[in-house]
């Protein structure tokens, strides 16, 4: 497939209107002291607790087991709390998938990307909460689904099959589907695996727009250095919530060393290695395989570096595992 | 000339043409989801899974069809269990499974040998096929083609991507319990045609012949379809003619299909690959040249 999947790259976003959540619908994501342990006695999450409400991007940063799936399976209604609850817009995760209130984005990894299906296919399973019993779509399906393809700047390939696509076509077609849901709560499973800086460019400025047409986005993210750039708030998860809120007060270096516990590349440079005078700040990075996230000075949360300058590589999306289990 | 429409002059032969052709496209139908999904051993499963069944049936004098259906269910509900409770691979779990069903089969079948034809079970015996166990195949299936055709999207949904279609609300548990209740009732119905032994053809070659014709799902459905009604069809006349198992020369076709869309699918064959192949090779030498 190697002669279709060196495709030219068009700039996300397209000329459609900014997608607006209807002011009637309460958005919001509350989690309440939600438990989950699983048949086999593994317990996935215990005691977590945090709030969420719409025109908000939300990070949610942990590593690999820390049990960042299992509460997106909670949210969804996957798996059941054996303690604790969670709200959608007030309402219980089913009775929320019912008024197509939830989108999720998967990984790549979870895709079948062999499955015989289009990306107009795909996008337009994002309206079947909207059909009838045998799922015959409307002229206004139809409209919406060419609208989120022109969104993403995808219109072009719709007849594609999703397998023949690059990395970050795949990931926007995925975006396109939950577009084309309209739904008020969006979450992102990992969006920045396996794609370049151009389209996470583009798909963290689709983001915004989502955000400010009152939409709420929880995004899990191993990407630390973008953390600052585009969310507002951030949830820090190991085993349970450790820190949640904006991202100015839970973004810190030192509840991150707590939630990462030495398993993030950690540099630090300071004194003569850093300064030729006496200077007592020091540079901190922290990285998980993605962007660092660069600290300067005495442990204040500072902005991050201008990383987009900076070469990159761009893994091939079946190279890279990112999952959680 | 008219020796070739002879089949057609008995009643017998019209009846297991139409009732072949029938099971073989609902099972092709249903080959579509399994193949996609790494399921297609399931089929094997169920088909030797409802051994017991039917031999509990005979015993206590209730139709055949039945007793198998409800070993077939079992032995799926049961994978399904195993699997959800451990972390067993799916290979593992289908193994486990349906080899204690044939077991537990053939245990009753040696304890009780008067009571079962052990032949028609394996073999499929379509062209002796009664008027009533006829009639049960036929309900089976056109109920089952029924229920997949209002559904199919649905199902389409849940085997592509289970997150998102609880995401907008679909009972993903519901549809995946109806889906192998269909494919438990369709092998009992395939039974009938094929036997046990070759259930599993009827359920995997024709979903797996239009994956390499097809790069979408509606499509795939329709040449899945077609292909399985017409090598039933086709098979059951010319067993009559060659004096052959039906099942075999049903299966026998499908898989003469298979071989010539393997080299001569248009994108996905072998052949077209190796004129891509041949194709860059020219490319890359030409550019070579100064």
């Amino acid at each position: 497939m190697a002669d279709t999947a060196v495709l030219e790259r068009s700039d996300v976003p397209g000329p459609a209107a900014l997608p607006v959540v209807d002011t009637s619908i309460e958005v919001g994501v509350k989690v309440d002291n939600v438990s989950v342990i699983y048949p086999n006695g593994h317990v996935g999450l215990s005691d977590a607790s945090f709030e969420l409400g719409g025109g908000t991007i939300c990070a949610l940063v942990g590593i690999n087991g820390s049990g960042k799936s299992t509460l997106f399976k909670a949210i969804m209604g996957f798996v059941a709390p054996s303690q604790g609850r969670v709200l959608l817009g007030g309402l219980s995760p089913r009775d929320a998938m019912k008024r197509n209130l939830v989108a999720y984005v998967p990984q790549s990894e979870e895709v079948d990307w062999n499955f015989p299906v289009s990306v107009e296919d795909v996008v337009m399973m994002g309206r079947y909460g909207y059909m009838g019993f045998m799922r015959i779509p409307s002229s206004r399906d139809r409209t919406k689904v060419a609208e989120a393809l022109d969104r993403v700047s995808m219109t072009a390939y719709s007849e594609r099959q999703i397998g023949e696509l690059s990395g970050g076509q795949k990931k926007r077609v995925f975006l396109a589907r939950a577009l084309a849901q309209e739904s008020p709560i969006i979450l992102l499973d990992e969006p920045f695996t396996g794609v370049d800086v151009k389209t996470e460019t583009a798909i963290i400025e689709l983001m915004r727009l989502l955000r400010a047409g009152g939409h709420m986005l929880l995004v899990s993210t191993h990407n630390l250095g973008s953390v600052p750039d585009f969310c507002d708030q951030v949830v820090l998860i190991k085993r349970t919530v450790l820190a949640a809120g904006p991202t100015r007060e839970v973004f810190t270096q030192a509840n991150l060393e707590e939630a990462f516990g030495g398993v993030l590349r950690h540099f630090r440079l300071d004194g003569s290695s850093l300064h030729d005078d006496d200077d007592a700040r020091g540079v901190t990075v922290l990285t998980d395989d993605e962007r660092p996230l660069v600290f300067y000075g005495n442990h204040e949360p500072l902005s991050r570096e201008d990383s987009d300058q900076k070469p990159r590589k761009d893994p091939v999306d079946t190279a890279k595992g990112g999952s959680d289990g | 000339m008219d020796e070739l429409l002879v089949p057609f002059a008995y009643d017998y032969m019209f009846k297991a043409m139409w009732v072949s052709a029938l099971v073989g496209g609902v099972c092709a139908f249903l080959s579509a989801y399994l193949m996609l999904k790494g399921w297609s051993l399931m089929g094997d499963a169920l088909a030797h899974s409802v051994v017991p069944g039917v031999a509990v049936a005979y015993a206590i004098k209730v139709p055949y069809a039945l007793g198998a259906f409800v070993a077939g269910l079992l032995a799926a509900l049961g994978m399904a269990f195993v699997r959800h409770q451990t972390r067993l691979r799916e290979d593992a779990i289908i193994g486990l499974v349906f080899t204690t069903f044939f077991a537990a089969g053939l245990l009753l079948v040696s304890l009780n040998p008067t009571s079962v034809n052990v032949q028609t079970i394996i073999f499929g015996n379509i062209l002796g096929i009664s008027d009533e166990d006829a009639l049960q195949v036929v309900i089976i299936s056109v109920v089952s083609f029924v229920i997949l055709f209002l559904k199919w999207k649905d199902l389409m949904v849940v085997f592509f991507d289970e997150s998102h279609a609880r995401s907008i609300g679909l009972p993903t548990g519901a549809l995946k319990v109806l889906f192998f209740t269909l494919l438990s009732a369709c092998t009992v119905a395939a039974l009938q045609t094929v036997g046990a032994c070759l259930v599993i053809a009827m359920v995997v070659t024709p979903g797996a012949t239009a994956y390499l014709l097809c790069d979408r799902f509606d499509r795939l459905l329709i040449v899945s379809v077609t292909i399985g009604a017409a090598t039933s069809f086709i098979g059951a006349y010319l067993s009559y003619f060659i004096d052959g198992a039906t099942g075999g020369v049903i299966v026998t076709l499908q898989t003469l299909l298979f071989i010539v869309t393997f080299y001569l699918a248009p994108k996905h064959g072998v052949w077209a690959a190796r004129r891509r192949a041949t194709a860059a090779g020219a490319s890359v030498s030409a550019r070579e040249v100064p």
